[in-house]
């Protein structure tokens, strides 16, 4: 499995599989991805980031819109190796 | 085993788990609706009889963890810990099982009864997840219950679940996850120094959590010292907060029980949602789909309301004259004119709101319970977000064009306390369609026909931009925190049921009238008094029309007197007595200000409005029609508002910060243009 660069996740595209990497913000903003099981390590999917307001992720079969502002704090790495 | 008795029962989990379907089959009616003091996180309890037993069930809100972030954490938390139900049943949407079993255990370190009730579990089934229950509720070491809330399946089973572990000792489970040598560790260090954490692993885990609220609770300078270098380490460890490892090792221990009991069988979920969201939240359609579902929404509740609120205006009138008939024509009576000018339409006044109230909440019910609420956040989001709302704000704030009263009650969607407080405060600058009667007395007075649109236009638009500006303002200033960072589930689409939707607007029907409407009553009752007393002499009123006597007895009254004692004070913004006095009159209802300048002037019911119109061209400048119009707007919201602004804040201090802030900005501004406008006069 070979992972790309890490990219932020606002800079994504639709059906990128990704793994989230680090959440550059405050502690109650991560404290509350965590809590919705955004955490390093997990795997999910963008689903649509086509639109200019919040994207939306696929987590374990949850769909889950995040704001811009904040997509732009969470940084992902990307491969088409990831299983989800 | 005790057979009967009362056993506290509350139900927890995530937002959208069904948790609320589950409480409307176990309560049916017999629910009521509150606050948890002090805030403004809604309070649901509700009674269920069966067999022997009364279960007094608490629905507390919908949370996705137990930590100090949001309101609805905190309550949900200490109304565990303080109120200690005797079972908690935690709702599981089992299609959506990882996250929500966050939650449960969670609950399961606080030491709690606990039963999960695996809801939804046809809709996982549908998506391809099977389930080996019994091997998850060993892992877990907890009772679990499948039941699909909207059809009604596993309720009894859950019942008798219920009444089984009520009657068990609670199961210690507090270290059912390990946390690693480094974590647990820590906890023993820290359990080992302090002897008032020995028995209390949740708490030093919240510790080593940094939670606020916890934090507070502790006053012992030593343990916080230790806590801190506890919390130190772990981050020169693990480079991370050690909250967030926590989360990561909860986490992780679930996966590992669903992985030994759960299969999923096909690849594709959601597939149908997705597909509607590819249209729904599309960059292009997303925002013209919503719009029209709010035109939808706002002609409906206006529109169709409009019918039944006619019908009960005349039944009002009808009751009235009907009282009115049992004194003899032509006597003045104070108890008659009590009755019917006082009571009968100040219930008429309470009562004309309820068809808009039970429309608007049929339809936000559905919106809600369809997935499409969520949606609508998301598409608004991006606009909302610079004025430092949420997008669910936007749902209340157009429906305030109709009548703030509902619009009000409709900031209950809305989750975050500040945000929510800052869109009630700024409703009443939404022009409501009270107001709109002012309008259509004026503009027609004072302007000319090519001239009304604009001028119609611009009030509305100026009432936008001052609910944006002061939105703004509030969110930096008295309400400030934080931008609520957006992160939303958006819930698969769902079919509403008419249960749902009929309980819905049953319980908002009836807390309107229950809560606001006695407040309303009375208030609508003092107002009465006060422009029907002191009453005059009859000797000095001959040779006068009928009209004429009217138009004296409201200057003798106290809302007379007290328009010309401010007098002076409202001299620089344009206005007179007979403003004030109607402006006054205008506090029980906006559209009253027409009304009550009818009586100042002495038109009769006979006569037409543009004979009114015709008397306030020859007294004042279009500039003080204007700046009428542009206060109206402005000012002191009606009492209906007020009272529904205390009782959906929870607190007078933000009924009377709207009443005087915005009556005082009405001041300022109009005050301006009255000024500025003079000097191009």
């Amino acid at each position: 499995m070979v992972l790309q660069e890490k990219i932020l996740l606002k800079d994504t595209v639709d059906d990128l599989k990704v793994k989230l990497v680090k959440v550059d913000a405050g502690q109650m903003l991560k404290a509350r991805l965590a809590a919705m099981g955004l955490l390093p390590g997990v795997e999910f999917r963008v689903i649509n980031n086509n639109h200019p307001g919040p994207l939306v992720i696929d987590l374990k079969g949850a769909r889950i819109a995040l704001g811009r502002g904040m997509a732009g704090k969470i940084f992902v790495k990307t491969s088409d190796h990831l299983k989800i | 085993m005790i057979n009967g008795g009362k056993i506290s029962v509350a139900l927890a989990g995530n937002p959208n788990c069904g948790k609320t379907t589950i409480f409307n089959i176990l309560t049916g009616l017999h629910q009521h609706v509150g606050n948890y003091p002090g805030v403004t996180v809604e309070k649901k309890q509700g009674v269920c009889k069966y067999k022997n037993y009364e279960m007094e069930i608490t629905d507390l809100p919908g949370t996705y963890s137990l930590t100090a972030y949001s309101m609805e954490e905190v309550v949900t938390r200490n109304f565990i810990i303080e109120e200690k139900p005797d079972v908690v049943v935690d709702v599981i949407d089992a299609s959506n099982l990882e996250r929500n079993l966050y939650l449960a255990v969670q609950m399961m370190e606080l030491n709690v009864p606990l039963v999960l009730a695996f809801n939804m579990s046809d809709i996982a089934k549908q998506r391809g997840l099977v389930f080996d229950l019994q091997k998850l509720s060993q892992l877990m070491n907890v009772k679990i219950v499948p039941t699909v809330g909207n059809k009604n399946e596993g309720i009894t089973d859950l019942l008798e679940t219920i009444i089984q572990t009520s009657n068990e000792p609670a199961k210690n489970l507090s270290s059912l996850i390990k946390y690693g040598s480094e974590i647990d560790s820590e906890i023993e260090k820290l359990q080992q120094k302090f002897s008032e954490l020995r028995d209390n692993r949740w708490l030093v885990l919240k510790l080593l959590e940094q939670d606020s609220a916890v934090l507070k609770d502790i006053h012992n300078e030593e343990i916080i010292i230790a806590v801190l270098e506890s919390v130190l380490r772990l981050k020169n460890i693990f480079g991370e907060e050690p909250e967030i490892i926590i989360a990561d090792r909860r986490y992780g221990f679930i996966s590992g029980a669903c992985q030994e009991s759960v299969e999923n069988t096909i690849e594709t979920r959601h597939s149908n949602s997705d597909m509607i969201d590819s249209v729904v939240i599309n960059k292009f359609w997303g925002l013209p789909i919503f719009f029209a579902l709010m035109y939808v929404v706002f002609d409906l509740t206006f529109r169709i309301g409009h019918w039944p609120m006619v019908g009960l205006e005349m039944f009002f009138g009808w009751l009235g004259s009907l009282v009115s008939g049992f004194w003899p024509a032509g006597t003045e009576s104070v108890l008659k004119s009590l009755i019917v000018d006082g009571i009968i339409s100040g219930v008429g006044g309470v009562v004309v709101f309820l068809p808009n109230i039970l429309l608007l909440f049929a339809a936000i019910a559905i919106l809600e319970d369809s997935g499409y609420m969520a949606r609508a956040a998301f598409v608004t989001d991006r606009f909302m977000h610079k004025i430092g709302l949420h997008g669910k704000s936007f749902i209340p704030m157009l429906i305030g064009f109709g009548c703030s009263v509902p619009a009000i009650m409709a900031c209950r969607i809305l989750e975050n306390r500040r945000n929510k407080i800052t869109t009630i405060l700024i409703m009443p600058l939404m022009s409501c369609g009270a107001r709109l009667t002012i309008y259509a007395l004026l503009i027609p007075a004072f302007f000319a026909e090519k001239w009304r649109g604009p001028v119609m236009w611009l009030i509305y638009f100026i009432g936008i931009a001052l609910a944006v500006i002061a939105a703004k303002i509030l969110r930096v200033t008295l309400l400030k925190g934080e931008t609520i960072p957006y992160v939303m589930e958006l819930p698969p689409y769902r079919m509403p049921t008419f249960k749902s939707i009929g309980l819905h607007m049953w319980e908002r029907g009836w807390m309107y009238l229950q809560k606001a409407g006695t407040t309303i009553l009375l208030i609508s009752i003092i107002l009465w008094g006060a422009s029907n007393f002191p009453r005059m002499e009859k000797s000095n009123l001959e040779n006068v029309s009928d009209t004429q006597i009217q138009s004296a007895a409201l200057k003798h009254s106290v809302i007379g007197r007290v328009g010309t004692f401010i007098e002076p004070v409202i001299k620089p913004i344009g206005f007179d007595y007979k403003i004030a006095t109607a402006l006054i009159g205008a506090l029980a209802a906006k559209e009253v200000f027409v009304a009550q300048m009818s009586i100042v002037y002495a038109v009769t019911e006979h006569e037409d409005v543009s004979v009114l119109q015709e008397k306030l061209r020859n007294d004042y400048t279009p500039l003080q029609g204007f700046c009428v119009m542009l206060f109206c707007l402005i000012s002191a919201p009606c009492l209906a508002t007020t009272i529904i602004t205390r009782t959906e804040t929870g607190a007078w201090k933000w009924a009377i910060l709207q009443f005087a802030g915005l009556t005082v900005l009405a001041y300022i501004i109009t005050l301006v243009v009255y000024q500025v406008g003079m000097l191009f006069m």
